[in-house]
Protein backbone atom coordinates (compact mmCIF):
# COMPACT_ATOMS: atom_id res chain seq x y z
CA UNK A 1 0.00 0.00 0.00
CA UNK A 2 2.93 2.42 0.13
CA UNK A 3 3.17 5.03 -2.53
CA UNK A 4 -0.63 5.46 -2.09
CA UNK A 5 -2.34 8.49 -0.42
CA UNK A 6 -3.29 7.15 3.43
CA UNK A 7 -7.09 8.43 4.09
CA UNK A 8 -7.14 11.14 7.03
CA UNK A 9 -10.43 9.45 8.28
CA UNK A 10 -11.33 5.90 7.83
CA UNK A 11 -14.64 4.48 8.91
CA UNK A 12 -15.37 1.10 8.64
CA UNK A 13 -18.72 -1.07 9.50
CA UNK A 14 -20.29 1.79 11.15
CA UNK A 15 -23.44 1.02 12.85
CA UNK A 16 -26.01 2.27 15.03
CA UNK A 17 -29.04 1.43 16.18
CA UNK A 18 -32.06 2.82 18.55
CA UNK A 19 -33.03 -0.12 20.96
CA UNK A 20 -32.25 -3.59 21.31
CA UNK A 21 -32.93 -5.59 18.30
CA UNK A 22 -35.30 -8.45 18.22
CA UNK A 23 -35.36 -11.87 16.43
CA UNK A 24 -37.29 -11.04 13.79
CA UNK A 25 -35.38 -7.91 13.03
CA UNK A 26 -31.93 -9.68 13.45
CA UNK A 27 -30.95 -10.42 9.67
CA UNK A 28 -32.88 -6.84 9.14
CA UNK A 29 -35.13 -7.93 6.38
CA UNK A 30 -38.87 -7.82 8.17
CA UNK A 31 -37.85 -4.10 8.76
CA UNK A 32 -40.30 -1.34 7.54
CA UNK A 33 -37.76 1.03 6.03
CA UNK A 34 -35.33 1.37 8.62
CA UNK A 35 -37.71 0.63 11.51
CA UNK A 36 -38.74 -2.94 13.60
CA UNK A 37 -42.31 -3.08 14.02
CA UNK A 38 -42.54 -5.60 16.28
CA UNK A 39 -39.77 -4.37 18.68
CA UNK A 40 -39.57 -0.90 17.53
CA UNK A 41 -35.78 -0.61 17.14
CA UNK A 42 -34.81 1.81 14.67
CA UNK A 43 -31.72 1.64 12.19
CA UNK A 44 -30.07 4.96 11.95
CA UNK A 45 -27.18 3.26 10.27
CA UNK A 46 -26.27 0.02 8.69
CA UNK A 47 -22.76 -0.79 7.80
CA UNK A 48 -21.68 3.06 6.27
CA UNK A 49 -17.80 2.40 5.14
CA UNK A 50 -15.40 5.48 3.75
CA UNK A 51 -12.41 6.83 3.44
CA UNK A 52 -11.47 10.76 3.40
CA UNK A 53 -8.15 11.89 1.77
CA UNK A 54 -6.24 14.69 2.76
CA UNK A 55 -7.94 17.87 1.20
CA UNK A 56 -11.09 15.92 0.23
CA UNK A 57 -14.64 17.19 0.99
CA UNK A 58 -16.87 14.29 1.14
CA UNK A 59 -20.84 15.10 0.97
CA UNK A 60 -23.63 13.00 2.39
CA UNK A 61 -27.12 13.66 1.03
CA UNK A 62 -30.22 12.29 1.64
CA UNK A 63 -33.46 12.80 2.91
CA UNK A 64 -34.12 13.97 6.93
CA UNK A 65 -34.60 10.90 8.94
CA UNK A 66 -32.12 8.80 6.37
CA UNK A 67 -29.09 8.67 9.30
CA UNK A 68 -26.71 11.66 7.64
CA UNK A 69 -27.00 13.45 11.29
CA UNK A 70 -26.49 10.24 13.01
CA UNK A 71 -23.48 9.27 11.46
CA UNK A 72 -22.07 13.14 12.24
CA UNK A 73 -23.39 12.60 15.93
CA UNK A 74 -21.72 9.38 16.12
CA UNK A 75 -18.05 10.53 14.33
CA UNK A 76 -17.97 13.54 16.64
CA UNK A 77 -18.80 11.45 19.38
CA UNK A 78 -21.74 13.10 20.62
CA UNK A 79 -23.67 9.49 20.42
CA UNK A 80 -21.98 6.09 20.82
CA UNK A 81 -22.13 3.30 18.06
CA UNK A 82 -23.48 0.33 18.13
CA UNK A 83 -20.45 -1.08 16.58
CA UNK A 84 -17.94 -0.60 13.32
CA UNK A 85 -14.47 1.27 13.67
CA UNK A 86 -12.84 4.65 12.92
CA UNK A 87 -9.17 5.77 12.53
CA UNK A 88 -7.95 9.30 12.08
CA UNK A 89 -4.22 9.30 10.74
CA UNK A 90 -2.93 11.78 13.23
CA UNK A 91 -4.21 9.98 16.47
CA UNK A 92 -2.28 7.19 17.23
CA UNK A 93 -0.94 6.83 13.68
CA UNK A 94 -4.88 5.55 12.71
CA UNK A 95 -4.37 2.00 14.30
CA UNK A 96 -6.26 2.60 17.48
CA UNK A 97 -10.10 2.50 16.77
CA UNK A 98 -11.60 5.97 17.92
CA UNK A 99 -14.59 4.43 19.29
CA UNK A 100 -12.97 2.23 21.59
CA UNK A 101 -11.14 5.04 23.43
CA UNK A 102 -11.94 5.98 26.67
CA UNK A 103 -14.14 8.91 27.40
CA UNK A 104 -11.21 11.17 28.08
CA UNK A 105 -9.09 10.20 25.10
CA UNK A 106 -12.76 11.10 22.93
CA UNK A 107 -12.51 14.44 24.46
CA UNK A 108 -9.26 14.59 23.44
CA UNK A 109 -9.55 13.62 19.93
CA UNK A 110 -12.41 16.25 18.96
CA UNK A 111 -10.95 18.73 20.80
CA UNK A 112 -7.34 18.51 19.09
CA UNK A 113 -8.17 16.86 15.72
CA UNK A 114 -11.69 17.50 14.79
CA UNK A 115 -13.91 20.45 14.49
CA UNK A 116 -17.69 20.27 14.04
CA UNK A 117 -20.10 23.22 13.09
CA UNK A 118 -23.53 21.74 14.16
CA UNK A 119 -27.03 22.74 12.06
CA UNK A 120 -28.11 24.44 15.03
CA UNK A 121 -25.91 27.09 16.35
CA UNK A 122 -27.19 26.31 19.77
CA UNK A 123 -25.28 23.09 19.94
CA UNK A 124 -22.00 24.66 18.71
CA UNK A 125 -21.73 27.72 20.79
CA UNK A 126 -22.14 28.75 24.32
CA UNK A 127 -24.66 31.82 23.75
CA UNK A 128 -24.00 33.61 27.15
CA UNK A 129 -20.29 33.96 26.37
CA UNK A 130 -18.50 36.11 24.24
CA UNK A 131 -17.72 35.48 20.54
CA UNK A 132 -14.07 35.55 21.18
CA UNK A 133 -14.56 33.35 24.33
CA UNK A 134 -16.41 30.79 22.10
CA UNK A 135 -13.17 30.39 20.42
CA UNK A 136 -10.75 30.61 23.05
CA UNK A 137 -12.79 27.37 24.81
CA UNK A 138 -11.88 24.94 21.86
CA UNK A 139 -7.96 26.21 22.25
CA UNK A 140 -8.21 25.81 26.09
CA UNK A 141 -9.95 22.69 25.90
CA UNK A 142 -6.20 21.75 23.30
CA UNK A 143 -4.59 22.68 26.75
CA UNK A 144 -3.49 26.61 25.63
CA UNK A 145 -3.54 28.20 28.76
CA UNK A 146 -1.76 32.18 26.90
CA UNK A 147 -4.35 34.73 27.20
CA UNK A 148 -2.88 37.12 24.17
CA UNK A 149 -2.28 33.75 22.39
CA UNK A 150 -5.71 33.25 22.19
CA UNK A 151 -6.81 36.78 21.78
CA UNK A 152 -5.15 37.23 19.00
CA UNK A 153 -5.81 33.98 17.36
CA UNK A 154 -9.47 34.40 18.26
CA UNK A 155 -9.36 38.06 16.21
CA UNK A 156 -7.64 36.42 13.45
CA UNK A 157 -10.27 33.79 13.11
CA UNK A 158 -12.89 36.36 13.44
CA UNK A 159 -11.76 38.26 10.98
CA UNK A 160 -11.14 35.51 9.03
CA UNK A 161 -15.10 34.70 8.92
CA UNK A 162 -15.94 38.59 7.87
CA UNK A 163 -17.17 39.26 12.11
CA UNK A 164 -16.15 42.67 12.65
CA UNK A 165 -13.33 42.90 15.54
CA UNK A 166 -14.83 45.12 17.74
CA UNK A 167 -18.05 42.90 18.13
CA UNK A 168 -15.59 39.91 19.46
CA UNK A 169 -16.72 40.81 22.70
CA UNK A 170 -20.48 40.35 22.08
CA UNK A 171 -22.43 37.26 22.76
CA UNK A 172 -23.13 34.99 19.87
CA UNK A 173 -27.23 35.58 21.05
CA UNK A 174 -26.97 38.81 19.53
CA UNK A 175 -25.90 37.73 16.27
CA UNK A 176 -28.17 37.15 13.75
CA UNK A 177 -27.88 33.13 12.42
CA UNK A 178 -25.74 33.79 9.57
CA UNK A 179 -22.82 35.75 11.97
CA UNK A 180 -24.05 33.09 14.66
CA UNK A 181 -23.12 30.25 11.96
CA UNK A 182 -19.24 31.87 11.03
CA UNK A 183 -18.52 32.17 14.85
CA UNK A 184 -19.08 28.73 14.88
CA UNK A 185 -17.13 28.08 11.55
CA UNK A 186 -14.45 30.13 13.54
CA UNK A 187 -14.49 27.75 16.49
CA UNK A 188 -14.42 24.53 14.99
CA UNK A 189 -10.93 25.95 12.89
CA UNK A 190 -9.52 27.33 15.98
CA UNK A 191 -6.72 24.34 16.36
CA UNK A 192 -6.42 23.98 12.78
CA UNK A 193 -8.17 20.51 13.00
CA UNK A 194 -6.76 18.14 10.09
CA UNK A 195 -10.70 16.89 9.93
CA UNK A 196 -13.93 19.24 9.61
CA UNK A 197 -17.62 17.79 9.80
CA UNK A 198 -20.39 20.07 8.95
CA UNK A 199 -23.93 19.39 9.91
CA UNK A 200 -26.35 21.47 7.37
CA UNK A 201 -24.54 24.27 8.23
CA UNK A 202 -26.24 26.53 5.36
CA UNK A 203 -30.08 25.05 6.21
CA UNK A 204 -32.30 27.95 7.76
CA UNK A 205 -30.15 30.78 6.06
CA UNK A 206 -31.54 32.97 3.70
CA UNK A 207 -30.22 32.67 0.22
CA UNK A 208 -27.22 35.41 -0.28
CA UNK A 209 -26.32 34.37 3.42
CA UNK A 210 -25.78 30.69 2.72
CA UNK A 211 -24.14 31.99 -0.20
CA UNK A 212 -21.46 33.58 2.02
CA UNK A 213 -20.91 30.73 4.13
CA UNK A 214 -20.51 28.61 1.33
CA UNK A 215 -18.03 30.61 -0.20
CA UNK A 216 -16.07 31.27 2.75
CA UNK A 217 -15.85 27.61 3.77
CA UNK A 218 -14.41 26.39 0.57
CA UNK A 219 -12.28 29.25 0.74
CA UNK A 220 -10.99 28.14 4.24
CA UNK A 221 -10.62 24.78 2.65
CA UNK A 222 -8.83 25.74 0.01
CA UNK A 223 -6.57 27.89 1.88
CA UNK A 224 -5.87 25.83 4.72
CA UNK A 225 -6.31 22.35 2.77
CA UNK A 226 -8.52 20.78 4.80
CA UNK A 227 -10.75 17.51 4.29
CA UNK A 228 -14.18 18.11 5.29
CA UNK A 229 -17.06 15.68 5.78
CA UNK A 230 -20.44 17.67 4.61
CA UNK A 231 -23.69 16.66 5.17
CA UNK A 232 -26.71 18.31 3.16
CA UNK A 233 -30.40 17.70 2.02
CA UNK A 234 -29.72 20.77 -0.33
CA UNK A 235 -28.07 19.00 -3.75
CA UNK A 236 -26.66 22.47 -4.69
CA UNK A 237 -25.04 22.57 -2.11
CA UNK A 238 -22.98 19.21 -2.62
CA UNK A 239 -22.71 20.46 -6.19
CA UNK A 240 -20.98 23.64 -4.93
CA UNK A 241 -18.44 22.03 -2.02
CA UNK A 242 -18.19 18.22 -2.54
CA UNK A 243 -15.70 16.37 -4.64
CA UNK A 244 -16.89 12.86 -3.60
CA UNK A 245 -20.61 12.49 -2.67
CA UNK A 246 -22.57 9.41 -0.76
CA UNK A 247 -26.43 9.23 -0.85
CA UNK A 248 -27.76 7.95 2.35
CA UNK A 249 -31.48 5.93 2.47
CA UNK A 250 -33.16 4.70 5.09
CA UNK A 251 -29.61 4.34 7.41
CA UNK A 252 -27.48 2.84 4.43
CA UNK A 253 -25.37 4.00 1.61
CA UNK A 254 -27.30 3.37 -1.79
CA UNK A 255 -24.73 5.43 -3.95
CA UNK A 256 -21.30 6.60 -4.06
CA UNK A 257 -18.70 8.28 -6.52
CA UNK A 258 -17.77 12.00 -7.81
CA UNK A 259 -20.50 14.71 -7.49
CA UNK A 260 -20.49 15.48 -10.66
CA UNK A 261 -21.55 11.57 -11.54
CA UNK A 262 -23.75 11.24 -9.21
CA UNK A 263 -25.82 14.69 -10.52
CA UNK A 264 -25.52 13.99 -13.81
CA UNK A 265 -26.11 9.50 -13.84
CA UNK A 266 -27.78 8.75 -10.90
CA UNK A 267 -28.21 5.06 -11.16
CA UNK A 268 -30.15 4.14 -8.15
CA UNK A 269 -33.96 4.82 -8.48
CA UNK A 270 -33.83 7.33 -5.26
CA UNK A 271 -30.81 9.34 -6.97
CA UNK A 272 -32.44 10.04 -10.23
CA UNK A 273 -35.73 10.89 -8.56
CA UNK A 274 -33.94 12.95 -6.22
CA UNK A 275 -31.42 14.58 -8.70
CA UNK A 276 -34.98 15.47 -11.43
CA UNK A 277 -36.69 16.85 -8.05
CA UNK A 278 -33.65 19.50 -7.92
CA UNK A 279 -35.39 23.01 -8.34
CA UNK B 1 -25.27 20.34 78.65
CA UNK B 2 -28.96 19.98 77.45
CA UNK B 3 -29.80 16.15 78.12
CA UNK B 4 -32.82 16.97 76.18
CA UNK B 5 -30.63 16.03 73.04
CA UNK B 6 -28.18 13.11 71.92
CA UNK B 7 -24.41 14.44 72.14
CA UNK B 8 -23.64 16.14 70.04
CA UNK B 9 -27.49 17.03 68.73
CA UNK B 10 -27.73 14.16 65.96
CA UNK B 11 -28.64 10.46 66.55
CA UNK B 12 -25.10 8.44 66.07
CA UNK B 13 -26.06 6.97 63.09
CA UNK B 14 -26.53 10.43 61.25
CA UNK B 15 -22.74 11.17 62.85
CA UNK B 16 -21.43 8.13 61.33
CA UNK B 17 -22.97 8.72 57.61
CA UNK B 18 -21.33 11.89 57.45
CA UNK B 19 -18.49 10.95 59.03
CA UNK B 20 -18.28 7.78 56.55
CA UNK B 21 -18.80 10.75 53.48
CA UNK B 22 -16.08 12.35 55.66
CA UNK B 23 -13.36 9.83 54.76
CA UNK B 24 -14.26 9.26 51.52
CA UNK B 25 -13.68 13.06 50.67
CA UNK B 26 -10.06 12.97 52.50
CA UNK B 27 -9.19 9.77 50.58
CA UNK B 28 -10.46 11.87 46.95
CA UNK B 29 -9.25 15.33 47.87
CA UNK B 30 -11.37 18.21 46.28
CA UNK B 31 -13.73 15.85 45.21
CA UNK B 32 -17.52 16.10 46.04
CA UNK B 33 -18.78 13.16 48.22
CA UNK B 34 -22.88 13.21 48.42
CA UNK B 35 -24.27 13.05 51.70
CA UNK B 36 -27.46 12.85 52.94
CA UNK B 37 -27.73 16.51 54.68
CA UNK B 38 -29.83 16.39 57.59
CA UNK B 39 -32.75 18.53 58.86
CA UNK B 40 -31.29 21.43 61.17
CA UNK B 41 -32.34 23.74 63.28
CA UNK B 42 -31.22 26.56 61.30
CA UNK B 43 -32.53 27.40 57.51
CA UNK B 44 -30.32 25.87 54.80
CA UNK B 45 -27.77 28.15 53.08
CA UNK B 46 -26.64 29.27 56.99
CA UNK B 47 -23.88 27.08 57.10
CA UNK B 48 -26.02 23.41 57.97
CA UNK B 49 -23.11 22.02 55.95
CA UNK B 50 -20.04 23.20 57.94
CA UNK B 51 -22.13 22.80 60.75
CA UNK B 52 -23.20 18.92 60.32
CA UNK B 53 -19.21 18.23 59.80
CA UNK B 54 -18.46 19.86 62.70
CA UNK B 55 -21.29 17.87 65.13
CA UNK B 56 -20.06 14.94 63.48
CA UNK B 57 -16.67 15.19 64.33
CA UNK B 58 -16.45 16.71 67.66
CA UNK B 59 -15.58 15.34 71.14
CA UNK B 60 -15.46 16.15 74.84
CA UNK B 61 -12.35 17.32 75.05
CA UNK B 62 -12.35 19.65 71.60
CA UNK B 63 -12.39 22.93 71.92
CA UNK B 64 -13.97 24.84 69.52
CA UNK B 65 -13.89 28.49 67.12
CA UNK B 66 -16.64 29.59 64.71
CA UNK B 67 -16.03 32.15 62.82
CA UNK B 68 -18.11 34.44 60.37
CA UNK B 69 -16.39 36.32 57.56
CA UNK B 70 -13.37 36.69 60.16
CA UNK B 71 -15.74 37.70 63.18
CA UNK B 72 -16.10 36.02 66.19
CA UNK B 73 -18.99 37.92 67.66
CA UNK B 74 -21.66 37.94 65.15
CA UNK B 75 -25.07 36.66 64.95
CA UNK B 76 -24.50 33.61 62.88
CA UNK B 77 -21.11 32.43 64.96
CA UNK B 78 -22.44 33.23 67.94
CA UNK B 79 -25.63 31.26 67.66
CA UNK B 80 -23.42 28.22 65.91
CA UNK B 81 -21.24 28.22 69.23
CA UNK B 82 -24.23 28.29 71.51
CA UNK B 83 -26.15 25.24 69.68
CA UNK B 84 -22.91 23.19 69.54
CA UNK B 85 -21.98 24.35 73.28
CA UNK B 86 -25.52 23.44 74.80
CA UNK B 87 -25.56 19.98 73.18
CA UNK B 88 -22.02 18.56 73.77
CA UNK B 89 -21.14 21.34 76.83
CA UNK B 90 -17.69 21.77 74.94
CA UNK B 91 -15.52 25.11 75.72
CA UNK B 92 -15.68 27.35 73.02
CA UNK B 93 -12.62 29.52 72.55
CA UNK B 94 -11.80 33.08 70.60
CA UNK B 95 -7.87 32.21 70.59
CA UNK B 96 -7.28 30.49 67.02
CA UNK B 97 -4.36 28.69 68.24
CA UNK B 98 -6.25 26.97 71.28
CA UNK B 99 -8.92 25.71 68.87
CA UNK B 100 -8.84 22.14 68.14
CA UNK B 101 -12.27 22.22 66.19
CA UNK B 102 -12.29 25.60 63.76
CA UNK B 103 -15.68 26.42 61.93
CA UNK B 104 -15.32 29.22 59.04
CA UNK B 105 -17.62 31.02 57.63
CA UNK B 106 -15.54 32.57 54.10
CA UNK B 107 -12.15 32.95 56.15
CA UNK B 108 -9.03 30.93 56.62
CA UNK B 109 -7.82 32.54 60.03
CA UNK B 110 -4.47 34.59 60.02
CA UNK B 111 -2.80 32.52 62.77
CA UNK B 112 -1.18 29.44 60.85
CA UNK B 113 -2.93 26.40 61.53
CA UNK B 114 -1.59 23.81 62.97
CA UNK B 115 -1.56 19.60 62.43
CA UNK B 116 -3.20 19.27 65.67
CA UNK B 117 -6.31 21.49 63.91
CA UNK B 118 -8.93 20.41 61.68
CA UNK B 119 -10.95 23.81 59.72
CA UNK B 120 -14.16 23.48 58.57
CA UNK B 121 -15.41 25.84 56.26
CA UNK B 122 -19.25 26.40 55.10
CA UNK B 123 -19.74 26.37 51.27
CA UNK B 124 -22.76 27.63 49.59
CA UNK B 125 -22.23 26.70 45.58
CA UNK B 126 -19.61 23.82 46.02
CA UNK B 127 -19.64 23.09 42.46
CA UNK B 128 -16.98 25.32 40.26
CA UNK B 129 -18.35 24.34 36.94
CA UNK B 130 -21.90 25.39 38.13
CA UNK B 131 -22.48 28.54 35.98
CA UNK B 132 -20.70 26.77 33.06
CA UNK B 133 -22.81 24.44 32.84
CA UNK B 134 -25.89 24.18 35.06
CA UNK B 135 -26.75 20.53 34.95
CA UNK B 136 -25.03 18.01 37.62
CA UNK B 137 -25.61 15.33 35.51
CA UNK B 138 -23.07 17.28 33.32
CA UNK B 139 -20.14 18.51 35.35
CA UNK B 140 -20.24 15.27 37.23
CA UNK B 141 -19.02 13.72 33.77
CA UNK B 142 -16.78 17.22 33.26
CA UNK B 143 -14.80 15.93 36.71
CA UNK B 144 -14.67 12.29 35.41
CA UNK B 145 -12.91 13.14 32.68
CA UNK B 146 -10.80 16.15 34.44
CA UNK B 147 -12.51 18.53 31.70
CA UNK B 148 -11.87 21.92 33.05
CA UNK B 149 -11.82 24.31 30.24
CA UNK B 150 -15.42 25.60 31.24
CA UNK B 151 -13.09 26.69 34.71
CA UNK B 152 -10.37 28.80 32.63
CA UNK B 153 -13.11 29.76 30.19
CA UNK B 154 -14.91 31.92 33.07
CA UNK B 155 -11.66 33.21 33.84
CA UNK B 156 -10.33 34.09 29.96
CA UNK B 157 -14.06 36.07 29.73
CA UNK B 158 -13.31 38.23 32.99
CA UNK B 159 -9.73 39.32 31.20
CA UNK B 160 -11.36 39.73 28.08
CA UNK B 161 -14.28 41.78 29.72
CA UNK B 162 -12.50 43.61 32.54
CA UNK B 163 -8.97 43.10 32.18
CA UNK B 164 -8.49 41.21 34.95
CA UNK B 165 -9.31 38.12 36.72
CA UNK B 166 -12.51 39.30 38.92
CA UNK B 167 -13.05 36.67 41.10
CA UNK B 168 -13.03 38.64 44.16
CA UNK B 169 -13.70 35.25 46.52
CA UNK B 170 -14.29 31.67 45.22
CA UNK B 171 -11.81 31.74 42.42
CA UNK B 172 -11.28 27.92 41.73
CA UNK B 173 -8.20 26.33 42.51
CA UNK B 174 -6.38 22.45 41.27
CA UNK B 175 -5.86 19.93 44.32
CA UNK B 176 -3.27 17.76 43.89
CA UNK B 177 -3.52 17.96 40.40
CA UNK B 178 -6.92 16.41 39.57
CA UNK B 179 -9.67 17.92 40.56
CA UNK B 180 -10.72 21.25 40.18
CA UNK B 181 -12.54 22.64 43.60
CA UNK B 182 -14.60 25.59 44.84
CA UNK B 183 -12.55 26.46 47.62
CA UNK B 184 -15.57 28.06 49.45
CA UNK B 185 -15.85 31.78 49.12
CA UNK B 186 -12.87 33.23 50.63
CA UNK B 187 -10.83 35.70 49.24
CA UNK B 188 -7.92 35.10 46.97
CA UNK B 189 -5.92 36.42 49.67
CA UNK B 190 -6.65 32.92 51.68
CA UNK B 191 -6.34 30.53 48.77
CA UNK B 192 -2.69 30.26 49.18
CA UNK B 193 -3.00 29.16 52.68
CA UNK B 194 -4.84 25.97 51.91
CA UNK B 195 -1.62 24.97 49.54
CA UNK B 196 0.15 22.63 51.76
CA UNK B 197 -1.84 23.63 55.16
CA UNK B 198 -0.86 21.89 57.87
CA UNK B 199 -4.22 21.29 59.46
CA UNK B 200 -7.51 19.37 57.73
CA UNK B 201 -9.56 21.28 56.48
CA UNK B 202 -13.34 20.16 55.20
CA UNK B 203 -15.63 21.97 53.37
CA UNK B 204 -19.17 21.26 53.75
CA UNK B 205 -22.71 22.26 51.65
CA UNK B 206 -25.75 21.42 53.61
CA UNK B 207 -27.64 23.09 50.90
CA UNK B 208 -25.83 21.24 47.94
CA UNK B 209 -25.50 18.20 50.04
CA UNK B 210 -21.48 17.74 49.38
CA UNK B 211 -18.88 17.51 51.32
CA UNK B 212 -15.28 17.95 49.97
CA UNK B 213 -12.05 17.96 51.53
CA UNK B 214 -8.23 19.11 51.54
CA UNK B 215 -5.98 16.67 53.25
CA UNK B 216 -2.99 17.97 55.56
CA UNK B 217 0.02 19.15 52.78
CA UNK B 218 -1.65 18.62 49.69
CA UNK B 219 -0.76 20.77 46.79
CA UNK B 220 -3.28 23.48 46.10
CA UNK B 221 -3.08 25.70 43.19
CA UNK B 222 -5.00 28.61 42.17
CA UNK B 223 -6.35 28.64 38.34
CA UNK B 224 -4.28 30.73 36.14
CA UNK B 225 -2.86 31.20 33.04
CA UNK B 226 0.52 31.69 31.72
CA UNK B 227 0.62 35.20 31.11
CA UNK B 228 -2.01 36.51 33.70
CA UNK B 229 -0.78 34.80 36.90
CA UNK B 230 -2.80 34.43 40.14
CA UNK B 231 -2.46 37.08 42.55
CA UNK B 232 -4.13 37.69 46.16
CA UNK B 233 -5.77 41.06 47.19
CA UNK B 234 -2.76 43.53 48.10
CA UNK B 235 -3.12 45.97 50.85
CA UNK B 236 0.41 47.49 50.03
CA UNK B 237 0.53 50.65 52.24
CA UNK B 238 -2.05 50.13 54.22
CA UNK B 239 -2.23 48.61 57.71
CA UNK B 240 -5.34 47.77 60.40
CA UNK B 241 -5.61 51.48 62.28
CA UNK B 242 -6.17 49.28 65.68
CA UNK B 243 -3.31 46.96 65.98
CA UNK B 244 -0.40 48.34 62.91
CA UNK B 245 -0.81 44.66 61.12
CA UNK B 246 0.04 45.11 57.30
CA UNK B 247 0.28 41.08 56.02
CA UNK B 248 -2.93 40.39 57.07
CA UNK B 249 -6.39 40.45 55.07
CA UNK B 250 -7.93 44.12 55.71
CA UNK B 251 -11.47 45.69 55.84
CA UNK B 252 -11.89 49.24 54.01
CA UNK B 253 -14.25 51.27 56.71
CA UNK B 254 -15.43 55.26 55.37
CA UNK B 255 -14.67 57.06 58.53
CA UNK B 256 -17.84 59.40 58.21
CA UNK B 257 -16.50 62.44 60.52
CA UNK B 258 -13.22 63.22 58.28
CA UNK B 259 -14.74 61.25 55.29
CA UNK B 260 -11.56 59.35 54.57
CA UNK B 261 -11.30 55.22 54.18
CA UNK B 262 -9.30 53.55 57.11
CA UNK B 263 -8.58 49.80 57.18
CA UNK B 264 -9.05 46.97 60.10
CA UNK B 265 -8.10 43.67 60.19
CA UNK B 266 -10.82 41.12 58.80
CA UNK B 267 -9.56 38.70 61.69
CA UNK B 268 -11.00 40.02 64.80
CA UNK B 269 -9.38 38.19 67.18
CA UNK B 270 -6.65 38.41 65.57
CA UNK B 271 -6.41 41.81 65.75
CA UNK B 272 -7.41 41.71 69.68
CA UNK B 273 -4.35 39.02 70.08
CA UNK B 274 -1.84 41.85 68.88
CA UNK B 275 -3.77 45.21 70.76
CA UNK B 276 -3.37 42.84 73.52
CA UNK B 277 0.65 41.61 72.85
CA UNK B 278 1.44 45.28 72.07
CA UNK B 279 -0.20 46.19 75.66
CA UNK B 280 1.77 43.91 77.37
CA UNK B 281 5.01 44.52 75.78
CA UNK B 282 4.59 48.09 76.54
CA UNK B 283 3.62 47.62 80.17
CA UNK B 284 7.01 45.53 80.78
Amino acid sequence: MTGYERPVLSVKHLNKQYGRGCLKCVNKASLLKNYCPSCGTVYACQDISFDVHPGEVVGIVGESGSGKSTLMKCLYFDQEVTDGEAYISVYENGEKNLFQQSAQQKRYIRNNVMGKVYQNPLLGLKMDFSSIGNIAEKLISAGNRHVKMMESRGIELLDKVNIPVHRRKEAPKKFSGGMQQRVQIAKALSNNPPLLLLDEVTTGLDLSVQASVLDLIKELQRELNISIVLVSHDLSVIRMLADRTFVMLEGKVIEEGLTDQILEDPQASYTQQLVHSML
Amino acid sequence: MNKAYNFAFFDEGSKREIRRATLKAIAIPGYQVPFASREMPIGRGWGTGGLQLTLSLIGKNDVLKVIDQGSDESVNAVSIKKLVSDTTGVVATEHTCDATLIQSRHRIPEVPLTKEQILVLQVPIPEPLRFFEPSEHETKKLHAEKEYSGAWLMLFEQIMNYGTMTTDADHPVMVQDRYVMAPSPIPRFDNTKMDHCKALILLGAGREKKVYAVPPYTKVVSLAFDDYPFKGESFENKHCRLCGADDVFLDELIDEEIGESYYLCNDTSYCLEMINEKKLAGVK
